[in-house]
């Protein structure tokens, strides 16, 4: 506040309320901004910590060999050309989350949808119905894959049963390599409820006078679907598209516990950590589980952040469409209904 | 799921004879279609129960049905493995993990979606790609941290990030906040209450459901992990959470299939009683993080 002596003379009555107002105004600013910092003070310390600080980290370790015992040791590009051109697990790890995000993240959508547009027409038990098949996506991973690998299981289980009663050939499932992928498939259309509800709620939120009008237009219920439900809803479909890809992409636990309780050999407890990884045949080795032995089984955190890097690479592009399409689906423009 | 109340809304309608037919038959074949994939949904858990009922030698057939009912396979549970110890580290895990996510994420959200500031935007597209990012992404320094601070072995490393904000908990209950009419936080402002005293208010009390939803999913997901329990305690079992307890259940106690299922059963059944004790919130969270078309 340096104002020369004349200048204060002159303007003493006019401008002393505006310096008031602007000092009170600066202050209310620092307060303002002092408030939001305290407000965020736990995410800025906990993105710092644990998100940007290990993505970089990341980033530096994959070019370094390191084994957690003796220091980093620089090694420049060489574990991702081991990764691409000498480990033939990569490239195993690599098609088997293809084959998941190609083939099981499309059905789990389109059976989500197609149980979402059932439950939007029926007009009795809608509340059960609806319960029954959101209550398996909240079924704990490790007990869902448990209940699976019995149910599935070829010598005692209950479905090779009924299909040997009824003639069929039963497949050998979690003990096939051809028969491991949809049999983690089957379980995963078991646990769609999520994308069930939210795509549920987008069939009941389309507005009815679009339906009549087609009707009164001549359109039948295929027609319908085609030309006003599935168009209205699209940014849902996006979003349940891109984020079960987003799933599919860190797919791990079911696939772990399927290979060690499928292989269903006695480990001893030390062991708990690294049994049968990607049993039978690496059908079940998706890439997070690769990067779960390279890194906590063999210990070799240089090779394990480079996977970590390509993964992130991709993940980070999928991410993006979604952040850059979010001003269509994540603002509700002020009402949520 | 009743033919009579069908017909009765149908009549009501006054639709032509024709038109009534085939849309009663539509909704007929609309309702088979939800009843068999209902059942093919409740199958999988009916066939787990009844082989945790079993004794072993009817586990080892290929029966279906169990004679007679062995109801003490869930008390044989606790005494082949310890599922005690293993419940009381999942509590502690869930319970700590929960109330810090509650703690720090209502602040963090009330200033993104009610806050105006400078990079505000930024911030919450930080949130945006941190919610999507695999967590496999930032394991390995992350693993590497808690080991050099000597907590890899323990829970903690597992616990302790919940504290300071978890991305899912910020979305969703920012995705509230931005609902909540302008005019209630005016009126209380105009009434001279502080920013601070109107978030531990009226916000809390407005935010409740959502709240609520937050508190719920957190305890599921904590409840439910495997990946990150696995890779800190995954060699301790005396520090085992359930999930690793189960996972490692029948291979570690050369048990059949009837304990198995009954430890299974065991495991699902909390989050199945939460859920009936909680289907709203569950159904409104799920709903609020979907998004609008």
């Amino acid at each position: 506040m340096s104002l020369t002596p004349a200048a204060r003379a002159g303007a003493a009555t006019a401008v002393a309320p505006a310096l008031d107002r602007r000092r009170a105004k600066r202050h209310a600013a620092w307060r303002r901004r002092r408030l939001v910092l305290l407000l965020m003070s736990p995410w800025i310390v906990g993105f710092s910590a644990f998100f940007g600080y290990p993505l970089v980290m990341s980033v530096y370790l994959s070019f370094t060999r390191y084994d957690l015992l003796s220091p980093p040791q620089w090694i420049g590009l060489r574990n991702y050309r081991y990764m691409f051109n000498l480990d033939p697990q990569t490239w195993t790890a690599i098609k088997n989350t293809l084959w998941f995000i190609g083939i099981a993240v499309p059905l789990q959508v389109l059976f989500a949808f197609g149980i979402a547009l059932m439950l939007a027409r029926a007009r009795r038990g809608v509340g059960v119905f609806r319960t029954i098949f959101y209550l398996p996506a909240i079924a704990p991973p490790v007990a869902a894959t448990l209940g699976f690998v019995y149910i599935l299981n070829p010598a005692t289980g209950p479905v090779n049963t009924i299909l040997g009663h009824l003639g069929i050939p039963s497949p050998l499932w979690f003990q096939d390599p051809h028969w491991a992928k949809p049999a983690l498939t089957m379980l995963s259309l078991w646990s769609v409820g999520n994308i069930m509800v939210i795509f549920l709620a987008a069939v009941l939120d389309v507005p009815r006078q679009l339906y009549e009008s087609a009707e009164l237009d001549g359109a039948g219920p295929l027609r319908r679907l085609r030309y006003v439900t599935v168009p209205t809803i699209s940014p849902v479909i996006l979003f349940a598209l891109i984020f079960s890809v987003i799933l599919g992409l860190q797919y791990f636990t079911q696939a772990f516990v399927a290979a060690s309780v499928g292989q269903g050999q006695a480990t001893q407890a030390a062991d708990v950590t690294s049994a049968n990884l990607g049993y039978p045949l690496d059908s079940t080795l998706f890439y997070p589980v690769l990067l779960y032995k390279h890194g906590f089984v063999d210990f070799q955190m240089g090779y394990a952040s480079a996977l970590a890097v390509v993964l992130l690479t991709v993940s980070f592009a999928v991410t993006l469409v979604i952040v850059l399409n979010s001003r269509r689906w994540v603002h509700y423009g002020g009402a949520l209904r | 799921m009743s033919g009579v109340g069908i017909t009765t809304e149908l009549v009501r309608r006054r639709a032509p004879a024709p038109v009534r037919r085939r849309k009663f038959l539509i909704a007929v074949a609309n309702h088979s279609l939800l009843i068999a994939a209902a059942i093919a949904f409740l199958a999988p858990i009916v066939f787990i129960a009844l082989t945790a009922l079993m004794t072993n030698n009817q586990a080892l057939s290929s029966r279906l049905w169990p004679h007679p009912f062995a109801w003490h396979n869930f008390v044989t549970v606790f005494t082949t493995a310890p599922m005690w110890r293993w419940i009381l580290n999942t509590l502690q895990y869930s319970v700590l993990a929960t109330i810090g996510v509650v703690l720090s994420s209502v602040p963090v959200a009330y200033a993104l979606a009610r806050l105006r500031w400078r990079g505000r935007q930024v911030a919450f597209m930080i949130v945006l790609i941190a919610l999507m990012l695999p967590p496999q992404v930032t394991v390995v320094p992350l693993y590497v941290m808690w080991s050099k601070l000597h907590l890899v072995g323990t829970l903690w490393p597992v616990i302790i990030p919940n504290w300071l904000g978890d991305a899912f908990s910020i979305f969703l209950l920012r995705q509230f906040f931005v609902t909540i009419p302008e005019e209630y936080l005016d009126a209380a402002r105009v009434d001279g209450c502080g920013e601070l005293r109107l978030l531990g208010t009226v916000v809390l009390r407005l935010a409740k459901p959502a709240i609520a939803a937050v508190a719920l999913f957190s305890f599921l997901y904590t409840f439910n992990d495997f990946f990150l329990p696995l890779l800190y305690v995954g060699t301790q079992p005396h520090r085992w959470v359930l999930s690793i307890g189960l996972s490692e259940f029948r291979s570690l106690h050369q048990v059949e299939w009837n304990l198995t299922m009954a430890a299974t059963l065991l495991m699902m059944a909390p989050v199945i009683v939460l859920f009936f004790l909680a289907q709203r919130a569950f159904v409104e969270g799920v709903t609020l993080t979907g998004v609008k078309g």
